[in-house]
């Protein structure tokens, strides 16, 4: 294909010239840090330690259930298990490692040098951390305080009646805490996508990976205030007295659900979006075509999650809401599926006719699209209302959410890691390593989850620690236990090569995989400032356009194949280090010390986050109180707490943001 | 071949350098809208959800706890016997004046006239703490009168949603008063308007939020009930009387 001699992607002139401000790694530096870079390290980082917690409870809930009658652990260590790992996982594994690659990545495809509130965005992470730290905090106190009522505390079972210890009040803290650190999160990325697109970005100009941000985003912000109100009715209940979910009183637990799935239907999008946007990225640069239907793409993403406040009692079809209510939400699930199913078929004609590579992300990617698509039709069998009555509370449901959260959420954020690794580290992963870490993956977590779909037909219910001897389960727990263990020790090699090759990976320049979007035509790593000259976008796929012609552009099948022709390399890593990338490098290095702008660090972030957690952990231990002050009984530790909090907004606000 | 990003020195704006999260340069966006005003905007939305999720919760437990206490289990006092409707009519007036100076300040600031943009600010956060002062001595009366959280679904929703409302008022109180302090020391200028405009944004939205609030918790009218359920009886009227002498004996 021709190229082009017309620039596709320009400068965006710059004039200033003050200090840039030195980039320092100690720890006072990753304590302070507004780098949307370093923000994005952390949140990975964390994300992955938690993914491990929650792993190894998986391993311990399989270990239990390897044998009918077994007697290793007993039934409150067990109901404390799936608890902490469902609540782990979701809310500490994949939702943080989605924002992990929307801090770092998202904001170099849309050509910005940081988040629109880089403090702000400093606030959440620390949140997140601490959210996570008071969950898991309850494990100090005896396995009676840890959090045992399921990932989603349906109500009574929650109140104080059924449930006395602190175990649920450690749930409630965590997840109010989390809920901010994602809000806020929310806020500052939707500003950031709307506000600073480079020059020539128009929306329908955007990566596919920064829609699904924005989308995502979107629903956070749309949804968690539900589930804030119901747990601050939690709260009310269990503190104070009132009687929000108590029938005794005229309240209703089936309120909870309500307001519980309102926002947890939505979650689920919140969980798989950001997936289908890295496998919308990796896709069309491994079949070296552009995506298929791009504007069908967005407009089916959008319609997901529109749709997607209008199904929350597909939840609920087994409590007696009534034919009407059952049908109506039945409808609107499958509808659902229509949009999904759309989604699948663009991947699948990106792939048409493609050039394509199968290299580890790209596996990982396709791995995603078949498996989220088998626990998309196990969903909807659940939309069939008197099918549901069957699935519901059984490993039937079990293996539909693994196959969309692990195989679907999980391998797309997998395949992130492997993807933009050479742009974080300047090395790619070790390739055949990985494609071993793909195929036990892929091995272990079918031998792990797709037996369950037939153990829960069978009757085994979810929530169970033990089944008895001659229920004739005993088979498929033994298989479904070796795949678990087989998975856990391919999520150790993803972690091996994650360490591993940050010494030994192949050093690489601006763009390895020869991909389309502005993330790469920045060094690997990016300098603090990102682009240098901020670039001007007049494409969709601008790294391609200007490489190989604008014929592509709104164009979405052939052009792409007669791109290739370029080799790729051996295993299936170019290095394509050319002159382009030294010079841009060139260009980063003797940049340093002067030109760009950037924000200052800033402590407040980090105080103010401490500030809430110390409020939390001040409801949550018995700690001398204040009752000297009058009759407010009201911990020390959680007074301390909120001056804090309060002082180190007010120290933010007043702080200049950049000198 | 072109190249990715050509390095170019010439002159032009350099308006996407990060750190925006102070300045409110709006031509930098990509939108042309100031960065603080669009996350502004979407937090009001998500604040509509939070209000929403409360609202609805009332609205599915209104005339619960008459219909709790027909049943022979629950107590009062009720909702006829409490709402104080021209009471809190005269407070809802307040708050919506609230915004009509407020609305003032923005515009006295955007004319660079400093001393009325301080005046205005600070009628403003007078007239949401006065708003504040009504809902205190509403809550205390309907507290003397036997309502608390625990009474019974009334005394739940009604205090959680409209206190719920009332810390909005207070945070933007609280958010006035600061501004009006960094105004006396100079530090809120007509190039500052932005950040007034962002608190007003904030202010008008809690003002609609009390008409809601106020049409479906006050205005909709309950099931009478008399004195049933009542300790012993209750007084009612006088309360705006009443306010005063609890307003002197909290302060004297
Ligand atoms: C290491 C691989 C994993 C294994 C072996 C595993 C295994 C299990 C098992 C056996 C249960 C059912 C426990 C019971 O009901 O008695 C369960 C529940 C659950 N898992 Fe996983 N899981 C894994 C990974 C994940 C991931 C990656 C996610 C989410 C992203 C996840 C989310 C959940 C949730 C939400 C529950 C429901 C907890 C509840 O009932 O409250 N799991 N898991
Ligand atoms: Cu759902």
């Amino acid at each position: 294909m021709a190229s082009i001699a017309q620039p596709h992607v320009q400068s965006h002139q710059a004039t200033a010239q003050p200090v840039v401000h030195t980039q320092r790694s100690g720890l006072w530096d990753w304590l302070t840090t507004i780098d949307h870079k370093k923000i994005g390290i952390l949140y990975g980082v964390t994300a992955i330690l938690f993914l491990m917690i929650g792993g190894l409870e998986a391993m311990l809930i399989r270990t239990q259930l390897v044998s009918a009658d077994n007697t290793l652990i007993g039934p409150n260590t067990y109901n404390a298990l799936f608890t902490m790992h469902g609540t782990t996982m979701i809310f500490l594994g994949v939702m943080p490692l989605s924002v992990a690659f929307w801090n770092y990545i998202m904001v170099l495809q849309i050509g910005a040098r940081d988040v629109a509130f880089p403090r702000l965005n400093a606030f959440s992470y620390w949140l997140f951390l601490f959210g996570g730290i008071v969950l898991n905090m309850s494990w100090f106190f005896g396995v009676n305080e840890v959090p045992n009522q399921g990932w989603y505390g349906y109500a009574p079972l929650t109140e104080e009646a059924w449930s006395p210890t602190r175990a649920v009040d450690f749930w409630i803290l965590s997840l109010q805490i989390l809920g901010v650190a994602s809000m806020l999160g929310a806020f500052n990325f939707i500003v950031t996508i709307l506000n600073m697109r480079a020059p020539g970005m128009s929306l329908m100009r955007m990566p596919m990976f920064t829609w699904t941000t924005l989308i995502t985003s979107i629903l956070i912000i749309m949804a968690f205030p539900a589930i804030t109100i119901a747990l601050v009715f939690l709260m009310m209940d269990r503190w104070v007295g009132t009687g929000f979910y108590a029938p005794a009183a005229g309240g209703d637990p089936l309120l909870w659900q309500h307001l519980f799935w309102v926002f947890g239907h939505p979650e689920v999008y919140i969980l798989i979006l950001p997936a289908f946007g890295i496998v919308s990225e990796i896709v069309p640069t491994f079949s070296r075509k552009p995506l298929f239907g791009y504007s069908v793409m967005v407009y089916a993403t959008a319609a997901i999650a529109f749709l997607g406040f209008g199904v929350w009692a597909h939840h609920m079809f087994t409590t007696g809401l009534g034919p009407t209510a059952n049908s109506v939400f039945s409808a609107t699930t499958m509808t659902i599926a229509i949009p999904t199913g759309v989604k699948i078929f663009n991947w699948l004609g990106t792939m048409t006719f493609g050039q394509i590579k199968f290299t580890t992300p790209m596996l990982f990617a396709v791995g995603m699209i078949s498996q989220f698509t088998i626990g998309g039709i196990s969903g909807v069998m659940h939309a069939v209302v008197p099918l549901d009555a069957h699935h519901n509370d059984s490993y039937f449901v079990i293996a539909h959410f693994h196959y969309v959260l692990f195989g679907g959420s999980l391998f797309g954020l997998i395949a992130g890691i492997y993807y933009w690794y050479p742009k974080v580290t300047g090395r790619v992963m070790n390739e055949s390593f990985g494609k071993w870490n793909f195929w036990i993956m892929f091995t272990g977590f079918n031998l792990t989850f797709f037996p369950m779909h037939f153990l829960g037909l069978q009757g085994m219910p979810r929530r169970y620690y033990s089944y008895g001897e001659g229920s004739g389960w005993e088979f498929w727990n033994v298989v479904v236990s070796f795949g678990g263990f087989l998975l856990g020790f391919s999520m150790l090699m993803l972690l091996f090569n994650i360490g591993q090759s940050l010494r030994t990976g192949k050093r690489v320049g601006a763009n390895p995989w020869d991909a389309p979007t502005l993330e790469w035509a920045t060094t690997s790593p990016p300098p603090v400032y990102n682009f240098r000259e901020i670039p001007q976008v007049a494409n969709r796929d601008p790294l391609w356009a200007e490489k190989y012609g604008t014929d592509h552009e709104n164009e979405d099948s052939e052009v792409g194949i007669s791109i290739g022709g370029r080799e790729l390399g051996t295993a299936g890593v170019p290095d394509d280090k050319d002159k382009e990338t030294l010079r841009l490098q060139h260009a980063a290095e003797e940049d340093a010390g002067h030109g760009i702008h950037m924000p200052n660090p800033s402590y407040y972030p980090l105080v103010a986050a401490l500030g809430m957690f110390l409020l939390a952990v001040g409801m949550l231990i018995d700690f001398p109180t204040l009752i000297a002050l009058g009759p407010v009984d009201f911990s020390i530790v959680a007074v301390l707490g909120l001056i804090t909090l309060i002082g180190g907004i007010f120290g933010w606000s007043f702080e200049p943001a950049s000198d | 071949m072109t190249q990715a990003v050509e390095v170019v020195h010439a002159s032009g704006g350099a308006g996407h350098a990060a750190g925006h999260g102070g300045d409110d340069h709006t031509s930098h966006t990509a939108t042309g809208i100031n960065h603080r005003k669009l996350a502004m905007w979407l937090f009001l939305a998500s604040d509509c959800m939070f209000f929403g999720s409360l609202i609805a919760t009332y609205m599915i437990y209104r005339g619960r706890a008459e219909e709790v206490f027909r049943e022979g289990a629950g107590t009062g006092p009720f909702p006829s016997q409490l709402i104080d409707i021209p009471f809190t009519s005269v407070s809802a007036f307040v708050l919506l004046m609230s915004s009509l100076t407020m609305v003032l300040a923005l515009a006295a600031l955007q004319k660079n006239n400093l001393r009325g943009s301080r005046i205005w600010l600070a009628a403003t956060s007078l007239l949401g703490a006065t708003f504040l002062g009504g809902q205190y001595f509403e809550f205390t009366e309907f507290y003397h009168e036997g309502l608390s959280l625990q009474t019974n679904m009334f005394g739940a929703t009604f205090f959680t949603l409209t206190g719920f409302h009332g810390l909005h008022v207070a945070i933007g109180v609280i958010w006035l008063l600061t501004l009006l302090y960094v105004s006396l020391r100079g530090g809120l200028k007509q190039k500052d308007a932005m950040s007034l405009e962002v608190a007003g944004l904030y202010w008008h939205f809690v003002d609609i939020v009390w008409i809601i609030i106020f049409t479906l918790v006050y205005l909709v009218p309950y099931e009478e009930m008399g004195t049933e359920g009542l300790e012993e009886g209750g007084e009612h009227g006088m309360r705006l009387i009443e306010f005063g002498r609890n307003a002197l004996g909290t302060f004297f």
